[in-house]
Order: C-alpha cells, then structure tokens, then sequence
C-alpha cells in the first residue's frame, strides 16, 4: 500500500501526481513509440484511430464530462474541421497554416452554436445541437462549390515544412503527438481555475454562480475549446479517411462519439483514452470474430464430435455477418455500461487499482451507489 | 390556392404523427422525467408487428391495429419494469444515451427478424375525395382524424378516470403521490405502455405513406423531438402544437424553397425559435429555487 502524503496546495495541482504515476506515463509513452516496430503495418493504421478518436473524446469529455453540456451534434463540428482543412489543402495553403484555419472556424462556429445555447438546459440543448448537426449535413450535401457534394473530396497526404507523412507508421506518430498535446493542454486547463470553474458548472450551476462563476463566459470557453479540439480531430479524420462524403458526418457518428466517453468513464481524461480504444478497435474485433468463433466452433466440433457445439458457432458467425448487427452490439454495450458502470471503463479501473492497492482490505461497498430518488428538473 | 390548401392538408396530417410521437416523449417525460430516444424505434417496431398481424396472418385491419397497440404497448410496459426503472434519478443524459442504446438494438432486432427490406401496408383508406378543386387523399384524412380522435381518449382519461388523475398526481409530485397511496411505479409503467401505443398507432397510421423500413423510426423521432422541444419540452399541447408547426413548415418549405431546405428549415426554424424563447413556446422559465 502506498500513501500519498500531501504537504502543500501545490500537490493538488501537478501535472503527475508523484514520481511513480510519472514514470508510469514515461513507460507507455516509450510503449507507443516503440508499438509500430513490433506490430504490421494495417494494426498501425487501426490504432491511429484509437488516436484521432482520443482527440475527439477529450473535446467531447470537456463539454459533457467536465462541464455537463449535453451535445448531439459533435461530428458536425469534426466535418467543419476535416472540410476546412481538405478545401485550405487543396488551394495549396500550407499544412500548419490550413490546420490552423480549420481550428479557428470550428472555433468560431462553436461560439456561434454556444452562445444561443448559454441560456438552454438540458434535453434543449441536445435538440438543438441536434438541429445545428442536421442543418451543417445538409450544408455539407449542397455547399458543392466548396465540398463538391455526393461526388466527394479527396485528401491528400499530409506534407508538413517539408516532411511527407505517406505511410501507416508516420502517421501514426503524428496523430500520436497530435493526442498527446491535445491530452496535456486540457490536463493544463483542467488544473487550472477554468477547469475548477467548469466542473462546478457540471455539479451545480446555482452554486457556481453563487461562488462567482461566469456562467455565459465558462459555457462558452468549454464550447469553444470543444469545437477547436474537433476542428483539430478533423484535420486527422480527413487524413485519415482520405475521401469525405456528406454522409459520414451523420447523427450516428455524433452518437458514436458520446458512447465513447460514456463507455470510457465520463468525468476523466483517462475515460476519453479508454474509450477511444473501445470505439477504434471494437469493429476491427468483431470482424475478427465473425471469422473465428465458428472456425474455432467447427473445430472443437470436429474433435469432440458433438455436432451441435459446430451448428452454433456457424449461427454465431451468421448473425455477426447480418447488416447492422454492430449498431446493436454498440447499444447492448451502451445499455449495460450505463445500467451496470456509470463511471465507465476508468471507473472499473479505479476499482481494480483499489482492490489492489489495499489487497485484504477492500470492500466492495465502498463504491456502492447511494440510493438515489428522483431529481426533479422541474419548476413547478 | 388550391395548392395551398392541398399543402396545409398534408402539413397538418404529417405534423399530427409528429405531434402524437411528441406526445409520447411528453408523456413519459412528464411523469418520470427520462427522455425517452427510442420513440421512433418503438413506432417502427409496432408498424411491423401491425404488419406481421395484417399481411403475414392475414388478419382485418382493426384487429391488426388493435394486437400491435397492445403488443407494443405490453413491450413498453416490460421495458420499464426491467430496465428504465432503475436509472430513475441518474443524471438526465445518462438516460437520453440508454435509450439511445435501446433504440440502436432495436433496429438491430427488426433488420435481423424482417430484413432491410421495403413493405407496404394495405389500409382501408386508399381513396381520394375532390372538394372544389382540392384532393383529400384519404389516407392523410384518417392520420388527422386518428389524431384527433387518440388525443380525445386520452384527455377523457386523464381527466374523468381515476387511474388518470392518479398519473396526474404522480407527475405533479412523486413523493406526495406515494404518500396518498397511489402504486406509482405501476403508474410509471402504464405511462410507459400509453406512450408505447400512442407510438404504435402513429406508426400504422405513418405506414401507408412512408412505407414501413427499420429506419421510419428514426427520421419521424427526430422530428418529433424538434417538435417536442418548439412547444416546449412538458406540455401536452405543446407536443402538438409543434408537431403540426413543424409538419407545415416542411411541406411548405419542400414546396416553396430549394431542394434541400425541405428537412432542414424545421431544425432552422426551430434554432431561431429557441434563440429568441429558450423554454420552448409553452415551457415554463424560471429557476429552481435553491
């Protein structure tokens, strides 16, 4: 067991909380630096999605997570991105420079979508998130000047002072640094009084305000640094992805990117790294399935001899082959973590760490939900 | 003017499924506060189960009707009972996304059972009438009158029956309700069941002119929710105040702007409305006192 003696006000803000948990992150840093040499080329590119995901998780942690504003309509802000960045790329702006304008547009178009939604609570806000999401798909659809429509946009590769970024493996080092700042500037943000101010808005707007909190400012500092981090996501997702359509930015792609940060552990930075790992490798995992649980099945069928074990793996893999059968495993999941796990993927962590670190000791009551009775949102 | 007409007509029969599907969301808003995303999936479920009975056992059509209301209805009673229930008091979005979940399975369910094929309804109102110049298509005749005729049941139940008024309390006040002996969480799962065939019936009134597919859920719901918050998230007449608002917005819009502002100037609409009465038109405003 190990205790963590806090002797100044200054512990409670740094950016690791002692040596050990440092040196911890230093060894999974050297851990993805060195994954690309051990792992093949087409596990490189899915885990650049874990990456790209992990930026859009940590926009979408900050506006649901931290500040508690409920948004349906993120992926609108990663198509504003991706489309800004693959339109400056093509009139020959430089990357940094296009990466820089699609940041400040999404930026801008938050503040835009923010302040209207300052005054809006709950399932309004939502709606109109929602709305605002509808509106830029179908701008994205008509706007072919400058999308080019059903027809698609080609993106080319990133080029940056120079350095051509063409294959899997450099890439994913640059979606991998492009994390780990996005991951360092809002842990930065969160220790300071900005973070404090936004989770005080999530726990408790009335109380917040009463302790001096802007609310309009903060609510739209979190909307705004949201959006410029999905504007960044973006700028990745059209590199990644390399040929945009109007209708990969849909209402599912905003759904999907809030089951991220649920499923990851809502409320932690650690949260939107888990459930970007979730979200980029779950599919990858299925299909790997699809093809091995009734192979695995019809063999062990074929050395024990009882049929029946070969006629359900081959019902598991037809079921797996289905249309949409993703989408429902993903609400299964949805389902389950919000029945079972509030906390998510980090909170199951935590209670894993804990049993360890107080072996005999631990008591599964300690993390045992208060019986909660019906908050009424109502005024009347 | 004759277009027009013909116009209005058509808004208000697609605004009355908005506004019925907008008054399941309230229903069950009103009395549990969860806001319930798979609306439009239960919707779909109960045209296919309406489907199954007609087509597939060949069954009159009010029968039909009247086995998928109750079959649906059944479901939203059960889904209460196992899963909503416990999330009463978590955090609202924490809802929003389970029932999200529940609607993403859902889909999944009927594309596995039916397919992702197209089916049609046969309904016995396939005929047109001409007055002055104006087609009454029938089938739009039956979605108004069907509304008009639901949401008069359900007013008489609310008001003159006793499990009614018992639901009205519960809404108003959980707690003083429990202490005036009232089941509420029986009252919680009738909600859910009313608000399950209210769906339904939308949904087998809807399947003459969408045509019945997995996704005729999601695109009615979304609308609907639109409709839900424009009159103000809460109020029953609100729901179909804005249901039918936003129906006659998207036809005249379709009919009168550039392609596309069909399914967008409701949303926009919508926006606008909320920058200016951020409660919706019949929400109430103010703060909870602390």
């Amino acid at each position: 067991m190990r205790f963590l003696f806090k002797t100044a006000y200054q512990q409670d803000i740094r950016l690791f909380r002692d040596g050990v948990t440092a040196m911890w992150y230093g060894l999974l840093a050297v851990a993805v630096l060195l994954l690309p040499a051990v792992i093949s080329g087409y596990y490189v590119g899915e885990i650049t999605w874990v990456f790209i995901y992990g930026i859009c998780g940590v926009s979408l942690m900050v506006l649901v997570g931290y500040t508690g504003l409920l948004s349906l309509g993120h992926a609108a802000f990663l198509g504003i991105g991706a489309y800004a960045h693959a339109y400056f790329l093509q009139h020959g702006v430089p990357w940094v420079a296009s990466v820089s304008l699609a940041i400040l547009i999404t930026t801008a178009s938050g503040i835009t979508v923010g302040l209207p939604a300052l005054r809006m609570a709950g399932i309004y806000l939502a709606i109109a998130t929602l709305a605002f999401a509808v509106i830029i798909q179908e701008v994205f659809t008509r706007w072919e000047k400058v999308t080019k429509g059903f027809a698609g946009m080609a993106v080319d590769k990133p080029v940056i002072f120079g350095v051509h970024f063409n294959d899997n493996v450099s890439f994913y080092y640059l979606c991998a640094a492009m994390l780990a700042i996005a991951l360092w500037l809002t842990r930065n943000l969160l220790r300071s009084p900005t973070g404090r101010a936004w989770i005080a808005i999530r726990d408790s707007e009335i109380a917040a305000q009463s302790m001096g909190v802007n609310l309009a400012v903060y609510k739209s500092i979190a909307c705004a640094y949201s959006a410029a981090l999905m504007g960044l996501a973006g700028a990745l997702f059209a590199h990644k992805i390399a040929y945009l359509a109007p209708d990969i930015f849909s209402i599912l792609l905003s759904i999907q990117l809030l089951l991220l940060v649920i499923v990851g552990g809502l409320g932690s930075l650690h949260g939107a790294v888990f459930g970007a790992i979730f979200v980029a490798l779950l599919p990858p995992i299925i299909a790997i399935l699809r093809d091995s649980i009734p192979a695995t099945l019809s063999d062990v069928a074929a050395t024990t001899g009882v049929g029946l074990i070969g006629a359900l793996g081959k019902a598991i893999g037809d079921f797996l082959k289905k249309p949409g059968v993703e989408a429902g495993i993903f609400g299964l999941i949805l389902v389950l973590v919000i029945l079972l796990e509030p906390l998510g993927m980090y909170g199951r962590w935590m209670k894993i760490r804990l049993f360890f670190s107080t072996f005999p000791m631990y008591k599964r009551h300690t993390f045992r939900r208060q019986k909660s009775y019906m908050k009424s949102e109502r005024l009347r | 003017m004759a277009t027009f007409l013909q116009l209005t007509l058509n808004g208000l029969a697609v605004g009355c499924i908005y506004g019925l599907v907008a008054l399941g969301f309230v229903l069950i808003y009103k009395a549990t506060e969860l806001v319930n995303f798979a609306q439009g999936d239960l919707l779909m479920l109960g045209a296919f189960v309406a489907y199954m009975a007609i087509v597939l056992w060949g069954l009159d059509y009010w029968v039909g009707f009247l086995i998928a209301v109750a079959v649906i209805a059944i479901f939203g009673a059960v889904l209460d009972m196992t899963v909503l229930r416990r999330v009463i008091g978590q955090p609202q979005f924490a809802v929003v996304m389970l029932t999200i979940g529940l609607g993403a399975m859902f889909r999944t369910f009927a594309s596995v059972t039916w397919g992702s094929e197209i089916y049609t309804l046969p309904t016995p109102f396939s005929g047109v009438t001409n007055i002055a110049g104006v087609t009454l298509s029938h089938q739009y005749l039956s979605i108004i009158a069907g509304t008009l005729i639901l949401c008069g049941i359900l007013y008489a139940f609310f008001t003159y029956t006793r499990i009614g008024i018992a639901m009205q309390a519960t809404s108003q006040n959980q707690l003083a309700a429990y202490y005036m002996g009232i089941p509420v969480k029986t009252i919680f799962s009738l909600v859910w069941a009313i608000s399950a065939g209210v769906a339904t019936a939308a949904g087998i009134l809807l399947a003459p002119v969408t045509l019945i597919d997995i996704n005729m859920g999601l695109a009615v719901a979304l609308k609907a929710f639109a409709a839900a918050v424009l009159g103000g998230f809460g109020s029953i007449p609100g729901a179909l105040v804005g249901g039918i608002t936003i129906g006659l917005i998207e036809l005249y819009a379709g009919a009168t702007l550039p392609d596309g502002f069909k399914d967008t100037a409701p949303y926009i609409v919508l926006l606008m409305m909320l920058a200016v009465r951020p409660q919706g038109l019949f929400g109430t405003l103010g703060r909870k006192k602390v």
